[in-house]
């Protein structure tokens, strides 16, 4: 049981969830429709939808079951389809500064030599790019961040850390992303930023937004044990 | 004010859970057992999202500085105030300086305790509810310990002295065959793997908690796999990775997941899930999407005042 409107596909993921899939692909087509969708269900709620889950190319609607159905949420989406214009004015920048290696960043030195350059290297690549807040999830506020440079693309550790300390600025794979809290994970620790990533007493309690741009600025010891203070 | 004296095994401050955050990769969480949780506030007179304790198989002694009305629900098992036998599943009076102490779960996984005018904390992204992960929610985003103190709010009506229908509760009583529907790729796996789902029966392992419970029983495959791009996951999924072991995600759920899902557990059957503990056999059974709306609009109606209560 699935169906095509307005351009999306629609299926039921459960019995007060619909999943509407924006393509088939991680493209940057299918994350800004995806995002124009989100922002549209914020601005225009559709009654009796509780929450969204936005993924890469997909959003998750949970819904009240005894209030409305899938093809009634279905046909809410449809209609914000068609009014949710193209980019945003201007996206919101975030800079995030960043303690490379040492301590911080214990896999540093081996993603340089893996790629066969120096650290410095490694910093300079990593913090001259923009990133794109795909969407959030693994943890309430870690952003799934595309635009890595594909000479740092670098695969998980074989064997996942127990525990990476918040504020880990980190890679797998072509993303890049900054752990909120300390939680088991896989990715390669650059770095740690002194920001907390994820402050529920703050508003929004998220540093870092689903289509947010993101930069990471290089900071000494003293600026991070300055800025924790 | 409660003190605990003893925490049990895994206790958490919870009410009905923080919908609203998905976005931000923040799960709904809230009560394993919402249908539990919402029956003790009703017994002592609170509305029914009150915060109350989750007790996780374990129990504890919580003593109260001040006269109150109390009740313990959710998961069997023994209850004492003072020492002396005390009832489950009904409203009792707790005198200043009463301790109630909950034993270990002799069925079930988890209890909930509710004092009139619930459990004062700070709201977190507007909800009591604990959420572990992102350390946020109750008493400073953790579990309780000895020695901590909770505020209790305002009654604002008095408790309900009556009696709940058995028959009532048995109808909405835990089950240990979980209804599912179709999940987002339940055609991805043959007709022969959505058989030996409902087929087979499934161990819950030593990995539960309120993230997910891991099960074991026949590996399930799913050819298309590696096709899989990591989507929004509901609550009550289930799914399968790399070894063929399903997971249900629960009520402290990853947001997204890339894991293909076979089925899901119907919304009336996820109280049941809060209850199901290590070494458990579960089945399922596939319904329609009509079938689980009229299942939970069922659940609802027992929910309701005049089926809950004899008269």
């Amino acid at each position: 049981m699935a169906w095509n409107m307005a351009g999306a596909d629609f299926a039921p993921a459960s019995d007060r969830a619909l999943l509407v899939s924006l393509g088939n692909r991680i493209t940057p087509e299918a994350h800004l429709r995806v995002a124009a969708l989100a922002r549209r269900l914020a601005a225009d709620p559709i009654p009796h939808v509780s929450n969204i889950h936005p993924a890469y190319c997909s959003v998750l609607l949970v819904f009240d079951p005894l209030r409305i159905d899938h093809e009634q949420v279905a046909e809410g989406v449809a209609e914000r389809l068609e009014a949710a214009g193209g980019a945003p004015a201007a996206p919101r920048m975030v800079e995030i500064p960043v303690c490379y290696g040492g301590e911080f960043g214990p896999d540093l030195e081996a993603v340089a030599a893996l790629h066969e350059m120096t650290p410095l290297r490694l910093v300079e690549i990593h913090s001259s790019a923009i990133y794109v807040a795909q969407f959030l999830g693994f943890a309430p506020g870690f952003a799934y961040l595309s635009g890595l440079a594909d000479e740092l693309a670098t695969p998980r550790l074989d064997t996942p850390r127990a525990k990476v300390p918040a504020g880990s600025v980190a890679i797998a794979g072509k993303q890049a992303g900054v752990y909120p809290f300390e939680t088991p994970g896989g990715w390669r620790v650059l770095g740690r930023t002194p920001l907390e990533v994820f402050r529920a007493d703050r508003a929004p309690a998220n540093l870092i937004g689903l289509d947010d741009r993101v930069r990471f600025r290089p900071i000494t010891r003293r600026q991070f044990e300055e800025a924790v203070r | 004010m409660i003190l605990v004296e003893s925490a049990g095994l895994l206790t958490t401050v919870q009410d009905l859970g923080r919908p609203g955050y998905g976005e931000m990769g923040v799960s709904a969480c809230g009560a394993g057992d919402p249908v539990a949780l919402r029956i003790a506030n009703t017994l002592v007179g609170n509305r029914p999202g009150a915060a109350a304790l989750e007790m996780t198989m374990i129990g504890g002694r919580y003593r109260f500085d001040i006269a109150t009305v109390a009740a313990v629900t959710g998961a069997e098992c023994p209850v004492r105030l003072n020492g002396a036998p005390a009832p489950q599943w009904a409203a009792f009076e707790v005198p200043a300086g009463g301790m109630i102490e909950v034993a270990v779960a002799t069925a079930g996984a988890r209890m909930y305790l509710a004092a009139a005018g619930g459990i004062d904390v700070p709201l977190a992204l507007g909800s009591a509810s604990t959420h572990l992960t992102a350390g946020i929610g109750g008493l400073d985003g953790r579990a309780l310990r000895k020695g901590d103190r909770l505020a209790l709010g305002i009654a604002e009506r008095p408790a309900l002295w009556r009696a709940l229908r058995r028959e009532t509760l048995a109808r909405l009583g835990a089950r240990k065959t979980l209804r599912v529907t179709a999940a987002p790729q339940t055609a991805w796996f043959t007709d022969e793997q959505r058989a030996l789902l409902v087929s087979s029966a499934y161990r819950v392992t030593q990995e539960v908690n309120r993230l997910g419970l891991r099960l074991d029983g026949a590996p399930l495959a799913c050819p298309g796999a590696s096709n899989m791009i990591t989507e929004g996951a509901a609550l009550g999924t289930v799914q399968v990775p790399a070894g063929g072991q399903p997971i249900i995600l629960f009520v402290e759920q990853q947001t997204t997941g890339g894991y293909p899902k076979i089925a899901n557990v119907i919304a009336a059957d996820l109280p049941s899930v809060g209850q199901l503990r290590p070494g458990d056999e579960v089945r399922f059974e596939w319904v329609g999407f009509e079938t689980a709306r009229a299942l939970l609009r069922e659940q609802e109606s027992l929910m309701a005042h005049g089926e809950l209560f004899a008269e």
